[in-house]
């Protein structure tokens, strides 16, 4: 379980999360919603601690970090481990292959032995749909291949929880639609996975919970179903901008 | 004219195969390791607060200190000071011979240059490349050893090997300080032969000569680095 009490982050003079509270359960889809500038990212950005709020408790599996407090390395690194990351520039690892790029963190960080490593890396590669890349270098993949390596390399470090941060933004809509049916055949097997998009149409089959984010604030945290039929005017007009 | 580059060439291939090669190439080493280090010092960022976080701005200052000193003076009046200068001191670790000083001064200088193209190659590494590597729980150190440093020093290898090629031709500089490398001996002969020219010209092509027999390997390193890119 991954809970967030009266959280706080400011940049400079722009406060992009306001006394946010909410618990991510396990084995549960979170789609994370709302207008550029809600404080999505940083939400999620925090669960990685690439962000670092001012104010307020975080608590994972049993363990509770006060932000306000010292943060060390060694607690850093261990919710990094328990959180994997995708990001919307996945950041591939230029000198490795795919499989290099996928045993890396495993090796060093996991000291897994390299052979099992391997056969691993392969196992999710396959599962991702790219077996056939092990072998290549970044940019001899499509955006879409590349996605979906990141996703491979944040999942062999076993994450408990993956976080994806717009992970289709960048890519053309029938890759986008790739990338997502592999993201929802995950959330069918109970991945524990929070997820930032703008596409709807996934959050309204995929997820198994949303969150809209407004201004730094968690103005809705419920089902898709009551999300999409929500009679709040603000939401409602959310949604009626991805209508033609 | 066959007759003159018969008759000196060997004597300034011999000088420059027992002086200038070898000044060249020790100083070069030294000079690589003296650059990795600064450069990798100054790019580094590590998480670390209170005192730490002042004795590692400390140590950046000498470093940028270092860099500043030998980029912003000539390295013939840093060989002066090094030879004549610094045996005035009364120190006998600081006396070195003429040999020691150049290959200090050479390596000194040329690491501060190639400090500077390590650096910048290493901030040209994209950030999203570091903060994957942080978000899958590398530490400070192997993002930076794994996944920032092997692709940075593909990127300096031309820069690096233009440092090389500045290096083989200031070893020509050596000759102030009494060492008779090749440079040195080219005045010698032609203080004897009063063939300036001819003689100049001559040494100046052996310099062409040794420049590109020893930047050969560059294109093949290269080659060998670049198997990752478009």
């Amino acid at each position: 379980m991954l809970k967030l009490e009266n959280v706080n982050k400011t940049y400079s003079e722009h406060q992009a999360l306001k006394d946010i509270n909410v618990t991510f359960n396990p084995k549960e889809t979170t789609v994370i919603v709302g207008p550029s500038g809600s404080g999505k990212s940083t939400l999620l950005r925090s669960l990685n601690l690439l962000e670092r709020p001012q104010t307020g408790l975080y608590t994972i599996d049993e363990r509770t970090i006060n932000f306000a407090e010292h943060i060390d390395t060694a607690t850093t690194l261990w919710v990094r481990r328990k959180t994997g990351m995708v990001f919307q520039q996945p950041g591939m690892f230029n000198q490795l292959t795919i499989l290099g790029n996928v045993i890396e963190a495993p090796i060093h960080v996991l000291k897994q032995k390299k052979d099992v490593a391997i056969t691993e890396a392969h196992h999710l590669l396959e599962a991702v749909g790219i077996g056939e890349t092990a072998d290549r270098y970044p940019y001899q993949l499509s955006g879409g291949q590349t996605q979906r390596a990141a996703i491979a390399r944040a999942l062999a470090m076993h994450p408990s929880y993956l976080l994806l941060d717009e992970p289709t933004s960048a890519l053309d809509p029938e890759t986008e639609a790739q990338i997502l049916r592999i993201l929802k055949k995950m959330a069918e097997q109970n991945e524990s996975m929070i997820i930032v998009t703008h596409n709807m149409d996934f959050a309204r089959y995929a997820a198994d919970r949303i969150l809209f984010l407004e201004d730094g604030r968690i103005d809705f945290d419920g089902s898709p179903n009551d999300f999409f039929e929500h009679p709040n005017e603000r939401i409602k007009k959310f949604l009626n901008a991805f209508k033609f | 004219m066959w007759n003159f580059i018969a008759t000196y060439a060997p004597q300034l291939i011999m000088a420059g195969i027992k002086y200038t090669i070898p000044l060249a190439l020790i100083s070069f080493v030294i000079a690589m390791v003296i650059a990795a280090f600064v450069g990798v010092m100054r790019s580094y960022r590590p998480q670390v607060d209170g005192s730490k976080k002042i004795l590692w701005r400390l140590f950046q200052s000498l470093l940028i200190f270092y860099v500043w000193i030998f980029r912003s003076t000539p390295m013939l009046v840093q060989l002066f000071v090094a030879f004549y200068g610094l045996p005035k001191l009364g120190i006998s670790w600081l006396q070195p011979s003429a040999w020691t000083a150049a290959i200090w001064v050479l390596s000194l200088n040329t690491g501060a240059y190639a400090s500077e193209a390590i650096r910048a190659a290493i901030s040209s590494i994209p950030a999203t490349q570091r903060e994957a590597a942080q978000a899958l729980g590398m530490t400070d150190s192997q993002t930076f050893g794994l996944i920032i440093v092997p692709q940075a020093a593909r990127i300096s290898i031309p820069t690096l090997a233009n440092s090389f090629i500045s290096l083989i031709k200031d070893t020509s500089l050596a000759s102030v300080v009494t060492i008779v490398e090749m440079f040195y001996l080219s005045q010698q002969l032609a203080a004897a032969n009063f063939e300036p020219l001819q003689m100049y010209l001559l040494v100046a092509a052996i310099y062409a000569l040794f420049v590109t027999i020893l930047s050969f390997p560059q294109r093949y390193i290269q080659r060998w680095a670049d198997r990752f890119i478009k």
